[in-house]
Parts: C-alpha cells; structure tokens; sequence
C-alpha cells in the first residue's frame, strides 16, 4: 500500500538529492556542463567571503521571522483556544487565519506594494499624521519588507500546530492550578507554555525551514538588494551554473537537515498528529 | 458564564489586528484592480473601471495568460487526485508495521523541509541530463506531489489516529471481506477528511512556484506566469490578475468545505441509527 508513495519520493526526493550530489562535483563551461570528480565548486563556496555572509543573512532572517511569528502565533492561537467560548467560532475563527495559507504566496506579496511603496499608503499616512516629512525609503525593497512578508506569509505555519496541542490540553489541568491559587499569568508561564511546547516546534520546524529554503521573497521583497542562500543557488541556475548552483545546495541542505535534526530531538512528530 | 476577563478584549483586538493584517493587503490590491485607465500602482484611485479586468482578456496585453490557467487548474485536479489516493494507501500502510516504514517516515519530513529551490533543481537536473524534456505534467507534477503528499500523509496520520478499530472489527465479526470493510466502513469515516486532503492537494499545486519553477518547461504555469509579470508589467493589470486568481482560490476553497461539511452532516446522519429502533 505504501508503494506508490515511496516510488513518488524515491524519483522526485532521493533521486533529484542524489543528482544535486554527483552534479555538485562536476564542471561546468559556459555552455554545458561536464561529468568530473573535483572539490572546484565547494573550494570556490567556501573561499568566498560572499558565501559566509549570504549564510549569516539566511539566519538572521530565520531568526527574526521565527521570534515574530512565535510571539504573534501564540497570542493569536492563545485567543482562539483559550478566550473563543463556542467551538463554531473557534472553527470559523481558525478558518479564517488559514484560508490565506490556500492562496498564492506571490500575490500575497505583490498585494505589500500599495502599502509600502513610496507613494503607497503608510509613508501617505505617516506624512498626513506629521510623524515624517519625507517618504521613508526602506519601507519596500529591504529588509524590513523581506521580514514582514515571511511574517505575513508564514504565520500561519505557527497558529495552527500551537492550536492544535492547546486545544488538547486537559481542561481540568488549568482548573486545578486555580484552584491551586495560580494567577492568570503563572497559569499561562507554568501550565500552558511548557504544555504547547511541541507544537511551537513544529511551528518552528515549518517556519525555520521554509525561510532558509526561500528564495522568492527575498528576491521580490527586497527589491534584489539583499540575499541569501536560496537566492545564491536561483542566481547560479539562471547563468546555467548547475555544478555550482548544487555545490551550494548541499551545503544549504545539509544546513537545514541539521537544524531540523536539532529541533527533532525536541519533539515527537507523530505523536503529536 | 462567568463574565469576559479583561485580557480578551485585549487579545481579541490583536487577533483583530492579526486579520487585518493578512487580510488588508488582499484587499487593497483588490480595490486598486478596479482602477480608471490611467491609475498606478498605488492609491489615490484615478476613477473607477473595469479597465484592467478587460486587458487581462485580451490575449497579446500580457503574456498567455488564460493557457497558464487551464495548465494550472488541470495541474492542480492531477495532483489532487494523486495526493487523495496516494496519502489514503500510505495512511492504511501506516496502521500497521511494514519494512521500510521508518524510512518513509523520515523522506516524509524530508520532503517537507527541504527547500522547494532544490526539488526544483534536481528534477529538471535528472530530466535535462537523461534527455527527457520538462513538461508541467510530467517533471512539474511530481516535483508538486513531494509538497502535497507530506501534507495528505500527516493529515491521514491525524485521522488514523482518531480512528475507532472497533468499527473494523465488528465489520469483520458480521462477515465482511476486508475491501467491503474499507468501502463500507473505513472510507465512508474517513471520508470529510479526505475532503481536507483533497484541498492541500488542488490549492498548493494551484500555487506552487518554487518546485515548478525548473521543472515546467516551456509552458508557465499560473504562479510562473504572474511571476513573470512582476517584472515587466507595472500596471494595475497585475492586481486584476492577482484579484481574479484569489477570488477564484477562495471559491474553491469554500466549495471544499462546504464538500467537506455536507459530508460530515451526511455522516453524521447516516452513521448512526439511534432513536429509529423499535422498541
């Protein structure tokens, strides 16, 4: 039964793996690339400053994206598991934070630019207001924009696996640290938090992964004035650097597999589905 | 009830926030499609028309539009049909230990974590190298399965999860042969969940960019095609486009739960017969 699918990843995951491996060694002219068996591609990856830099750029754009979308996940799944009374509204409610998740990421980020633009609406707002004079330029095209567009984008990987284990929470376990006398707010440090940690994981997991891997929004968002790894690997491929372009890629993949490998020991997946 | 502590308000205001936040940027573009003829790309509006919507129709305006979205809609039905079957196979193998379950498991995560630019890469590598030709229905589909199907199997890991054997066993006990167990009782239980399934396969292939990116050929998908726009097309054309795609999204996903609660209503009614015995 499980056939079809293992023969699905096996041509489309392991194989394409396997081909970005062996092609990570090979050369590449300007025209065509070339079966070999040298370290080029990963001495040149590594002797660059660029490199070193591109990486620390993908995480400090993991890093942020996951502090915003943690603290905004939680609150947001907070309210809906613990405030929202009837179970209708917390379906419709929940609903509506995931519909976004069934549309296009691309539109979505095209839809920033009335906001963000020079003349878009918060820098016309902030000047109606008097708080700037001038338009602010680095509303859109920078990394401000790269940052809250993977918040708007990728929220929603953090709302729904916190949901889910709150809404598992044993009711009674929060009565009884009243009764105990707790506050409202070690009820929330001592009971709740500790007991949503697996989801907050997965939300990490989805959430680190999805933006060490992207490439798009950083390029539209920023107007390609920033970078960072996935981005590194898109330029290669659009000058046909394949070798060097999968140089690049099993270094990221082997990035994320260890970070992910980390975050694993944390949480058990399957147990909390 | 006891009465509202005052942190709701507090939290539900940010939860207002938070959906105006998703949602607001949508709508603006939505507003700036409706544009007159000689309106930007931002506020103020410049009159109101259908200005923009009547380019979109008109072929040589930008690009093969309408092609990328047939490719797309019946790209998407593929996927859709492949990830319910394939993830309902995979859910039922997953209920008991089989060799190589592990292994699964793990391409599983493995396919949802790596980054889509890398699926993208290898596929069109291994097309381009063994001669094949890249083609949306055949290395763009199963680049897009390596994203729907992770999500079809954990949400049948859910719903197995939550399953009742003791539906099977009695199945078994009355004499049924294990495909009329599975066609009589285990699908028609699983059945509003395989709606869920059915949504994650059609919206995400409708969407997807990154896996398709290398591996569509030489005919753009929808995502590929708008993509492109952003480069060159710097008129409110591209929010009319973006406004019709999304309102064409939101009708299939609210077609998919309205499916998915009929089914369950039907369930629900059908399940169980109690109150209708004779006593």
């Amino acid at each position: 039964m499980a056939l079809p699918i293992m023969a699905v990843l096996v041509f489309f995951l392991v194989l394409p793996i396997a081909m970005i491996v062996v092609v990570s060694f090979w050369q590449a002219t300007e025209f065509s690339i070339i079966p070999a068996f040298d370290f080029e591609n990963y001495q040149f990856l590594f002797g660059s400053n660029v490199t070193y830099r591109v990486f620390l750029n993908t995480f400090k754009y993991a890093l942020i994206t996951w502090a915003f979308t943690l603290g905004i996940g939680f609150t947001v799944a907070y309210f809906l598991a613990f405030h929202v009374r009837s179970l209708t509204w917390q379906v419709v409610l929940f609903l509506l934070c995931t519909i976004p998740f069934w549309t296009s990421n691309i539109i979505r980020m095209i839809s920033w630019i009335p906001f963000l633009g020079r003349n878009g609406i918060a820098n016309s707002t902030l000047i109606s207001w008097g708080v700037i004079d001038a338009p602010l330029d680095w509303l859109l095209f920078s990394d401000f924009a790269v940052i809250l567009a993977f918040v708007h984008l990728y929220t929603l990987f953090m709302v729904v696996p916190i949901f889910n284990t709150m809404m598992r929470i044993d009711k009674s376990l929060i009565e009884a640290a009243r009764d105990a006398g707790a506050t409202g707010a070690q009820i929330l440090w001592n009971v709740i938090i500790p007991l949503t940690k697996p989801g907050m994981m997965i939300g990490t997991i989805f959430v680190v992964t999805l933006v060490m891997g992207d490439f798009i929004t950083v390029r539209f968002m920023s107007g390609s004035q920033s970078a960072n790894v996935g981005r590194l690997i898109s330029n290669d491929i659009a000058l046909l650097a394949y070798p060097s372009a999968s140089a690049t890629a099993v270094v990221l993949l082997l990035t994320v597999l260890i970070v992910i490998g980390i975050l694993l020991r944390f949480v058990d997946i399957r147990k909390e589905l | 009830m006891e009465p509202r502590p005052k942190s709701f308000y507090v939290l539900g205001a940010f939860f207002a926030l938070f959906l105006l936040f998703l949602y607001g940027p949508t709508i603006t573009i939505a507003i700036l499609s409706f544009q007159g003829p000689g309106g930007g790309l931002t506020f103020p509006m410049r009159g109101t028309s259908l200005h923009w919507f009547r380019d979109l129709f008109e072929q040589q305006a930008v690009g093969d539009i309408w092609g990328s979205f047939r490719r797309s809609f019946v790209l998407g039905l593929m996927v859709m049909v492949t990830t319910v079957v394939l993830s309902v196979m995979g859910g039922l193998a997953f209920r008991k230990r089989f060799r190589g379950a592990g292994v699964l498991f793990y391409l599983i995560i493995t396919a949802l974590v790596i980054p889509s630019i890398l699926i993208s890469l290898g596929v069109g590598l291994i097309f381009s190298q063994s001669g094949l030709n890249v083609h949306w229905s055949t290395s763009g589909f199963g680049a897009q399965l390596t994203w729907t199907l992770p999500f079809g199997l954990l949400i049948m890991f859910a719903v197995f999860n939550r399953f009742d054997k003791s539906y099977e066993e009695a199945a078994r006990d009355l004499g049924a042969t294990s495909w009329q167990t599975l066609r009589h009782v285990v699908l028609p239980i699983i059945g509003p969940s395989l709606i869920g399934v059915a949504l994650f396969g059609f919206t995400l292939s409708y969407d997807e960019f990154a896996r398709t990116l290398l591996t569509a050929g030489s005919y753009n998908t929808l995502p590929l095609e708008i993509f492109g726009m952003t480069t060159n097309v710097t008129t409110p054309v591209l929010y009319a486009l973006g406004t019709l795609t999304t309102v064409f999204s939101l009708l299939m996903i609210g077609l998919f739960l309205c499916l998915a609660l009929w089914s369950a209503r039907r369930k629900a009614r059908a399940g169980t017969d109690a109150g209708k015995g004779m006593l």
